[in-house]
């Protein structure tokens, strides 16, 4: 790569272009190259290997007729906004409680955040055990002499999503809020006490004072809640499988099945460049945002 | 937790000053409440793995065993069945192991170098790559997929160890340069400075400055891969090859087998022992874990 000689600006910080090569190449050739490849042959009809046979838009067509994926599509939109709506709420309340000078408060901690150290699978494996309409939760309330009382999310197709949302919550929400914990005691004392001397309350200092001035800490969060929402799969795997019939389906696991079991390469393409497209509308304004504005360090 | 409550109401404090009034009486409530809600997966867990099958069937999944049995822990471990293969989870475990390892050490050594490169030597479009970098964390993993599996075939790894370690590498990266590079950044810039007064290099101010005094993002990094890696379970089952699933593919295999009676105990016992590594990982490292993740997101 390098010719001796020239004095190049290309040449500047070179062990610093050199050090950064695996990022440049993995920015580059996966996230770029792969993603490209991934949309070019969408428009292909490749089965179980990839052809250059160009047959247009068919099979999006085929995917949008597909109900199956409108299903998967559906259960996304509603999994992946309760999601954050929840973990938001949840994450933020518990952290502004545990800001109050609480006993044992490296206790409570810990145990919220210790479903995030759990992977999804070992999530979806306990709460299918628990939501088990057999022998989990709702047959240990009957025993205790509530006979009507219903806990059935599992088996039903149209309250499946909500089981899979429970355990959702609870793997991820400690994670959002120690991200808020942290960004409230990065908040200067001083806010409060004029807070308090104005007389404002609490509850409106927060809402109007702090959550403004926490918008990083919130935005980091969102990034990374969101994009692990996007790519929700394992759950998926553990706990339902996608059942009962496709209630449950994801988009990632349509691509899936259709990568892998099926051998449908093009129907998983197509599916998978509209996860990436609807990603893309969602980060590009954020994108644009972050970095267009902040210029250097 | 009512023992949590009984001490709630009398408080031992210095200051007489914080007497419970019904605010901080609904805080607790509050607190403790979420608290059962997150701790009780776990004590189903460890209940469940300790009974046997037949009171399991009597059917109360919160209440502790009558009789207590490692039994179905030494199944899980040496007996249980994932596919045709009946070894037990430890084939699983030693998987993980050999997949988690150099994947931890290989992508933190990379993303450190990219950090730092990326906050103190900025070169002309340096942070444009970086930015390509975290658009990436965001595409779902589903679109690169196949191509990637690709690459594995056209190396000769698709289906070994190289592969899954390849392939946790570049999805490390992201979020690894970013900690690194957020890290690097609020370290004082005459720091930097003054060591290129003194002649140090690229590398020189690397390993002579900044690594020393970088320990708990190094750990922070080290706490963050190995929990990820070892949970990962799409990655493993797409490259690692039958032979080489890791834990969380063997634990699924387990759990979600159609054919045989359901040993719940099993489950449970397989479960626990999939998320002890984290698990332990995560109540050693507790408050440098809680640090980390904050060091890593506030300064955004």
């Amino acid at each position: 790569m390098a010719h001796a000689g020239k004095p190049n600006p290309l040449f500047r910080n070179l062990t610093a272009k050199v050090a950064t090569l695996p990022m440049v190449v993995t920015a580059l050739v996966v996230f770029v190259g792969c993603s490209l490849w991934t949309v070019v042959y969408s428009f292909t009809a490749s089965r179980s290997l990839p052809v250059n046979d160009f047959v247009g838009f068919k099979q999006y067509d085929r995917l949008f007729s597909t109900s199956r994926w409108d299903q998967a599509v559906g259960n996304l939109l509603i999994y992946g906004i309760l999601a954050l709506i929840i973990s938001f709420v949840v994450g933020f309340v518990l952290a502004a409680f545990l800001d109050q000078k609480i006993r044992w408060e490296d206790t409570f901690r810990t145990i919220y955040l210790y479903p995030f150290a759990l992977s999804f699978i070992v999530t979806g494996v306990v709460w299918q055990w628990i939501l088990d309409p057999g022998l989990g939760l709702q047959s240990a309330v009957r025993s205790l002499g509530w006979d009507s009382f219903t806990f059935n999310l599992i088996a039903s197709p149209k309250t499946v999503i909500y089981a899979l949302l429970i355990a959702g919550i609870w793997q991820g929400t400690g994670f959002v809020m120690v991200l808020m914990l942290a960004g409230l005691r990065g908040i200067d004392e001083d806010i409060w006490k004029a807070a308090r001397v104005d007389g404002i309350p609490a509850w409106k200092t927060y809402l109007m004072i702090i959550v403004p001035m926490m918008r990083g800490v919130m935005v980091t969060a969102l990034v990374i809640v969101a994009s692990g929402i996007v790519r929700l799969y394992d759950l998926v795997v553990a706990l339902t499988d996608g059942g009962p019939g496709f209630a449950s389906d994801v988009p990632a696991k349509y691509v899936f099945d259709h990568l892998f079991a099926r051998a449908n390469l093009g129907q998983a393409l197509a599916g998978s460049t509209m996860m990436l497209l609807s990603v893309l509308i969602i980060v590009v304004p954020w994108a644009y945002l972050e970095f267009g504005r902040k210029k250097g360090r | 937790m009512t023992v949590q409550l009984k001490t709630a109401q009398n408080p031992r404090g210095p200051r007489p000053r914080r007497i419970l009034n019904p605010t901080r009486l609904m805080i607790y409530g509050v607190l403790i409440v979420a608290a059962l809600y997150y701790i009780m997966p776990l004590w189903v867990m460890v209940m469940t793995s300790l009974k046997g099958m037949p009171e399991i069937r009597l059917g109360n999944i919160f209440s502790p065993p009558m009789e207590v049995t490692f039994e179905a822990w030494g199944k899980a471990w040496n007996t249980a069945c994932t596919g045709l293969q009946c070894e037990g989870l430890k084939v699983g475990f030693w998987n993980s192991v050999q997949i988690t390892v150099p994947s931890v050490v290989i992508s933190i050594i990379i993303a450190s170098v990219s950090g730092y490169a990326l906050s103190f030597w900025k070169f002309k479009g340096s942070e444009t790559y970086f930015t390509i970098l975290i658009f990436g964390s965001f595409i779902p993993y589903q679109v690169m997929l196949f191509p990637l599996v690709m690459i594995c075939r056209e190396l000769g790894i698709y289906g070994t160890l190289s592969a899954v370690i390849l392939v946790h590498t570049i999805f490390g990266m992201p979020i690894l340069t970013l900690l690194f590079r957020n890290y690097f950044a609020s370290l004082p810039e005459e720091l930097f400075k003054a060591a290129r007064v003194d002649g140090a290099g690229f590398w020189g101010i690397f390993f002579k400055v900044l690594v020393p005094m970088s320990t708990p993002i190094f750990v922070v990094a080290v706490i963050l891969q190995v929990t990820g890696i070892w949970n990962d379970f799409l990655f493993g089952v797409v490259f690692a090859g039958t032979k080489n699933w890791p834990m969380t593919v063997q634990l699924n295999n387990i759990v979600n087998a159609t054919q045989g009676v359901k040993e719940y105990n099993l489950n449970m016992a397989a479960t626990i022992l999939t998320g002890l590594v984290p698990l332990t990982i995560y109540f050693i490292s507790g408050k440098l874990f809680v640090r980390g993740i904050a060091a890593g997101a506030v300064k955004g």
